[in-house]
């Protein structure tokens, strides 16, 4: 048990319920310090893999704010739910056969032609992007600026579960990046000498070593991955 | 003269000529169109309730930008410039509302929060509205080749014009597409139902009922002898030109009426020859600009 002086206590509610934590820990650690335990809704804890989607009030607002509960620091009076998981159409397509277009983005997901530009979508994202902005690029068929303006999105969803025309930015945004690389970057001289190299078994020897090490010598060569490089 | 732009989607799809158009034969005329370098849907057809806020959001924001561009230098006029007859429509309208009811334009403030604001000080254009004021002499003085011989028929639709008190011209007998076609050099075909509706959405969900209408209107300009309709809204376009396949099948001594933005007219009356983009329209109207001599054999 750690040694918490009271004065360093806050009080959080977690899905309504109340408990006293300390008042330096992130939302995912203070709720495990309060003893739930993440099965979903838990992924990297370095703010990178979108899994944590949280949405919060703080004491005497009428706010309702979202964070990824590995970042987001709690507060004195905190209300908290979790959202892992925004239900969202996936649908499905071939990249091969469409056309980098605003009628591409209108054709997967004509929920899209709702947007009121009313922005609670930017407001909402925890990675500062103006989704909004990027939504409505894509509308146009500028797909250039909607994967620039989207590139930093991690697929929390927190914009989804916001939007109050019920589109799902991430899903276009994604949409936008796979049009963008496929058809208006095009394969890059890198990529496409790294494939050969790949196919060409150059990797083989190295991945072949690092399949046969134990745990012990596999963690102490990811400990020290960056002093090797 | 740098003006703010405010493109709108269509420029940006399927009117890609009415803007390559529009900014090369403007700039031509030393008018700048600077494009927002943030912008958003116009709103799509002004709202009418009264309550109705939250479609307010979206035009205001660009008029957000719109002041932003000022303060930044970026341009030296506040009017910005539109070009679809809908975005022109939809912004100027939004532009009066908060303007006018100081509470709807707090409630507005108010839901866009940290947001800077809008300080009402945009003003809404057409670019025909820019060029009347440039004046039609100047226009004239620009024109390398003269549209001599071409007879053309100005249509406006309703956004241009309506509601009274928002119109680019006169509600009943608009003149502005006229004087710029005579100094131009082209020869105007009058039709009377220039200002009648083009069927607008029912495209959508019953195109029999766009075509019936934009039939009419095609019908009168081809008893008048006109060579072309010219127009400046992508949505009439649309019905106008797009729509002549179901109008051939209900009309069958229909045949077709090529359709142009009138600043493809204006490139190339100043030959801007590339910039004019006849090559997106459906019908084709090269082959009577051939004929008239006003089009070289391989454009």
């Amino acid at each position: 048990m750690m040694d918490e002086k009271e004065s360093d206590m806050v009080t959080i509610y977690v899905m309504g319920k109340r408990y006293r934590v300390p008042g330096s820990l992130t939302i995912m650690k203070a709720m495990e310090y309060a003893g739930h335990q993440f099965r979903r809704g838990c992924g990297c804890r370095g703010g990178f893999c979108g899994s944590c989607a949280t949405i919060y009030r703080t004491k005497g607002s009428y706010k309702l704010q979202g964070a990824l509960a590995c970042q987001k620091i709690v507060e004195d009076g905190m209300y908290i739910a979790q959202i892992p998981f925004s239900p969202a159409e996936k649908r499905i397509y071939d990249l091969d056969e469409l056309r980098p277009e605003a009628g591409t983005f209108l054709e997967y997901y004509p929920e899209i032609a709702r947007c009121l530009s009313c922005n609670t979508c930017t407001k909402a994202c925890p990675q500062d992007i103006m989704v909004m902005d990027y939504v409505q690029a894509a509308l146009r068929g500028d797909i250039e600026e909607a994967a620039k303006l989207s590139f930093d999105c991690i697929g929390c969803g927190l914009c989804a579960v916001r939007c109050p025309a019920e589109i799902v930015p991430y899903n276009i945004a994604q949409l936008a990046r796979r049009l963008y690389a496929r058809y208006v970057v095009g394969p890059t001289e890198q990529v496409l000498k790294r494939v050969e190299e790949v196919e060409e078994g150059k990797f083989d020897e190295e991945i072949d070593e690092l399949k046969g090490l134990d745990r012990e010598t596999l963690q102490e060569r990811y400990e020290t991955r960056e002093k090797r490089l | 003269m740098k003006f703010p732009y405010y493109p709108g989607c269509t420029l940006k799809t399927t009117a890609k000529n009415f803007e390559a158009s529009a900014l090369a034969s403007a700039g031509a005329l030393g008018i700048e169109l600077v494009e927002l370098p943030r912008w958003n849907c116009c709103g799509t057809v002004h709202s009418l309730a009264k309550d109705d806020l939250m479609h307010y959001l979206a035009p205001i924001r660009n008029l957000i930008r719109v002041e932003e561009m000022k303060e930044e230098r970026l341009v030296e006029e506040k009017r910005v410039v539109t070009l679809c007859a809908m975005c022109y429509n939809t912004l100027k309208r939004a532009n009066a509302v908060v303007r006018e009811d100081a509470e709807k334009m707090e409630k507005v403030r108010e839901i866009m929060e940290k947001e800077t604001p809008y300080g009402g000080k945009a003003e809404v254009v057409h670019l025909l509205e820019v060029l009347r004021d440039l004046g039609w002499s100047k226009v004239a003085d620009r024109v390398e080749r003269p549209l001599e011989g071409l007879r053309v028929a100005p249509y406006y639709g309703c956004l241009l014009l309506r509601p009274r008190g928002f119109g680019i011209d006169d509600v009943d007998n608009p003149q502005v597409m006229e004087q710029l076609m005579k100094a131009l050099g082209a020869e105007v075909i009058d039709i009377p139902f220039k200002t009648r509706c083009c069927g607008t959405y029912h495209t959508v969900h019953m195109k029999e009922v766009a075509a019936e209408l934009a039939h009419r209107i095609l019908d009168q300009a081809v008893e008048a002898g006109a060579d072309m309709v010219v127009l400046s809204c992508p949505l009439c376009e649309y019905n106008l030109a797009g729509r002549q396949d179901v109008i051939r099948r209900l009309f069958r001594d229909f045949d077709s009426m090529p359709v142009v933005y009138f600043t493809q007219l204006m490139a190339l009356a100043f030959g801007l020859d590339k910039a004019t983009g006849f090559e997106q329209n459906d019908p084709d109207p090269r082959p009577v600009l051939r004929e008239r001599g006003l089009l070289r054999e391989e454009l």
